[in-house]
């Protein structure tokens, strides 16, 4: 008896969303970056189409932030610049796009006024040609200001903008509406809510297609698992044709990693544990890792070194495995 | 999938004899299938139908043990294709390669790194779980050698690596106490190797290339009467991997398909060592019970380990920490006291947190059935009252001279009403654990 595999009729697939516009396009990338199409699980290439691979966007900030040593070390020369931050980014660590996060805007940190946030955005536009993901600083009153005229001064860039959240997503989805940009969901790892933030926005006449799913991750060992059960059943979901679930979904992957104590923490400290160099390296690229099979499309990621081995990573699970 | 009532009835004899104690087949068949009933009750029941419908009230995926007493690793008696239908059973074991080809002092030298491989993150004890022996030298002696070598200097589980059967038949007598999983039994050798397992009780990994001649092979196998199985696809690739033990899952639990119902064996191929990590994750995350690895680096273990620990937690029921007073470093009568829950994570964020601080200080998670505090204010698990009272109870007041709290900055709305009930001063902490470094110096430094 010959054997018979077991393969899922999916209903539908993800939304596919386009970021970054040409020159062609009202825009001035080199080219745009399309996430999301899949078909089936995450790599089940054997029973639907994944048509488009998993892309590590890389974070530049425009202040020079707080980072831990082994993620200083491989950008000393440029923090202090987002525009050669993002071209060291993308041109020797390999970065698909750029995501720019405005942390200098916090007024309770450097307080940047809204023209220095806009010209970070700018100089980043100038410094590199691939699509640019441009997030606030986490202040709600300030974010709206600075997001608001950056959606205005990059008109036809076709960003992706975020975070937009249950409590607050009418301001930037009137943004990104009216400059035609790409909105960030963000939810606090809950599929209601998620699903909930999603139906406000495209009430708001938001195309689905325009929307990328944040579900709040948590990294590895610090609730990754609740991040990836949401997302196992956030793709299941859009399979079987929920369209509110089924947009692309990101995953700030660096930040979370690079806050834990394990990611950091010096071999004096935990004798046990082994070199913090390398241990900081994958605790970042094991998040990202074990969140490509629940489903991420879009990682936000740091250490060039985990940017590497998560690409390769990605290069052979999208190796077709069709029967 | 179990069998439905109507399916067991057509399996029985249909006399409605009721001396099962039940007036109709039936009404007999529907207890069996809701597990009120044994079939031993029938009397006459027909062979052929016990054994169709003994196997299909089996587990759809077997339980295989590898070694024997308290580092015995029980692989397989897995149910679920998600972790949120309901949890993963069985941790995968980790098996490290140790070659023969390698010199006596290297086997010695890298058997006693393994052997140190454990750690301790979170309050939770990871551990690795057997040296898989490889037969890579021309000469069979060396395998001999090096498993007695192996197995002289670790208590942890044996994978020998051989697949011929001359190399391995000296071997397994020496060593086939431990219950070693022998590897493997393929198309043009598994007449001698079943023999071998069989002889000596040990599991066996069956080798194919491909899916179909898996199948092939391990009915072959249990035709010979043997049960012990893990199975390994012969994928070498990534990607063919991630489909084939997807496959082999789904096959087992979703029909039941028996030639696939045991667990799955998974090794790496990357060279560079965090590569080799990265593919390990994708196995841990894709149904492997068994990972044969390379590299035997803390650095590279503890994430690994710690992603397993992960997936296999019970997504039914949070993790907790016990309710007691926790001293963070070395703490006197003047150390700051934080009050958190007892949600696992919540706690260790914060104790991560309160380390990095560098101050001194105690910490006390108020049991909320696991909840985090939003989850548990909402639920009205942690309020004014519970807190007070727990600080009471655990006598903190006798550990320290000053009186004064600091509560999590989403619950600010406590403070009053706290400090009214316990007429300590309460202060408001940040809302991320990750504001505590800063906030402790400001207010402790």
């Amino acid at each position: 008896m010959p054997l018979q595999l077991l393969k899922e009729k999916n209903r539908a697939a993800v939304q596919k969303v386009t970021l970054g516009a040409t020159k062609e396009e009202g825009g001035t990338r080199t080219h745009t970056i399309t996430i999301g199409g899949d078909a089936a699980l995450p790599f089940h290439h054997f029973e639907g189409e994944i048509p488009h691979r998993p892309v590590v966007a890389m974070e530049v900030q425009d202040i020079e932030p707080d980072w831990p040593d082994a993620l200083k070390k491989c950008f000393v020369d440029v923090m202090k610049e987002p525009g050669r931050w993002a071209e060291k980014c993308v041109k020797e660590y390999g970065a698909d796009l750029i995501y720019l996060k405005l942390d200098g805007a916090d007024p309770e940190g450097a307080n940047r006024s809204v023209e220095d946030c806009v010209a970070a955005v700018k100089e980043v536009l100038q410094a590199v040609g691939v699509p640019l993901i441009v997030v606030g600083c986490g202040d709600a009153e300030k974010d709206k200001e600075v997001l608001e005229a950056v959606a205005e001064a990059a008109a036809g860039e076709n960003l992706l903008l975020g975070n937009a959240e249950q409590d607050n997503y009418k301001s930037l989805t009137a943004a990104c509406l009216v400059h035609k940009h790409n909105i960030i969901a963000r939810s606090p790892l809950d599929i209601n809510i998620c699903k909930q933030l999603n139906i406000l926005i495209t009430e708001m006449n938001m195309p689905p297609n325009r929307i990328v799913i944040d579900p709040s991750i948590g990294s590895l060992g610090y609730g990754i698992e609740y991040a990836y059960s949401i997302m196992e059943r956030t793709r299941l979901g859009a399979l079987q044709g929920d369209k509110m679930l089924s947009m692309p979904v990101l995953c700030t992957v660096g930040y979370e990693a690079w806050r834990t104590k394990e990611a950091v923490a010096p071999v004096s400290d935990f004798p046990g544990w082994g070199d913090t160099e390398e241990r900081g390296i994958l605790w970042e690229a094991v998040t990202a890792t074990a969140l490509l099979q629940a489903g991420a499309h879009l990682l936000l990621m740091r250490h060039p070194k985990a940017v590497a081995l998560v690409k390769e990573n990605i290069e052979k699970l999208m190796v077709s495995n069709a029967y | 999938m179990a069998l439905t009532g109507l399916e067991i009835y057509k399996q029985l004899p249909k006399k409605n004899c009721g001396e099962c104690g039940t007036p109709t087949c039936l009404a007999f068949a529907m207890n069996l299938a809701a597990g009120k009933a044994s079939l031993d009750a029938c009397p006459y029941v027909s062979p052929e139908a016990r054994e169709a419908l003994e196997s299909a009230a089996a587990p759809p995926i077997a339980k295989v043990i590898l070694g024997t007493g308290d580092k015995a690793v029980e692989m397989g008696d897995e149910t679920e294709l998600f972790r949120h239908d309901k949890r993963f059973n069985h941790e995968p074991a980790i098996a490290l390669r140790v070659s023969d080809a390698l010199s006596k002092d290297e086997v010695l030298s890298r058997v006693q790194s393994i052997n140190d491989l454990s750690f301790d993150r979170v309050g939770q004890h990871y551990t690795v779980q057997a040296i898989a022996v490889t037969h890579d030298a021309q000469e069979p002696e060396a395998f001999v050698q090096t498993v007695e070598l192996v197995a002289a200097n670790t208590d942890l589980n044996l994978v020998l690596m051989a697949e011929d059967p001359a190399v391995l038949t000296p071997v397994v007598p020496k060593v086939a106490a431990r219950k070693p999983l022998l590897y493997a039994a393929n198309v043009n050798n598994y007449e001698a190797m079943v023999s071998l397992a069989k002889e000596h009780g040990c599991p066996l990994a069956v080798k194919a290339s491909g899916l179909e001649e898996l199948a092939g092979l391990v009915e072959k196998i249990t035709g010979l009467g043997y049960k012990q199985l893990v199975l390994d696809p012969g994928a070498r690739s990534l990607s063919r991997a991630v489909a084939d033990f997807t496959q082999i899952r789904r096959l087992a639990i979703k029909k039941r398909f028996r030639p696939f119902g045991y667990p799955i064996m998974a090794l790496t191929t990357s060279t560079d060592p965090l590569a080799e990590v990265l593919e390990a994750v994708n196995y841990i995350a894709k149904y492997a019970s068994l990972i044969v690895l390379n590299t035997i680096a803390k650095a590279h273990l503890l994430p690994l380990l710690s992603w397993r620990q992960n997936l296999y937690t019970d997504p039914q029921v949070p993790i907790r920490v016990e309710e007691k007073i926790y001293e963070v470093g070395e703490v006197n009568e003047n150390s700051p006291v934080y009050i958190t829950t007892n949600f696992s994570l919540t706690y260790y964020s914060v104790e991560g947190e309160v380390e990095s601080s560098r101050i001194p200080s105690y910490i006390i998670p108020v049991d909320t059935n696991g909840l985090s505090v939003l989850t548990a204010y909402a639920d009205g698990k942690f309020d004014a009252e519970k807190i007070a009272s727990v600080i009471k109870k655990l006598g903190i007041e006798n550990k320290v001279k000053h009186r004064t709290l600091v509560i999590p900055g989403l619950v600010a709305v406590l403070k009053g009403k706290l400090e009214d009930l316990t007429g300590w001063k309460v202060l408001v902490g940040p809302r991320e654990a990750s504001g505590i470094p800063s906030f402790a110096r400001n207010n402790f430094a």
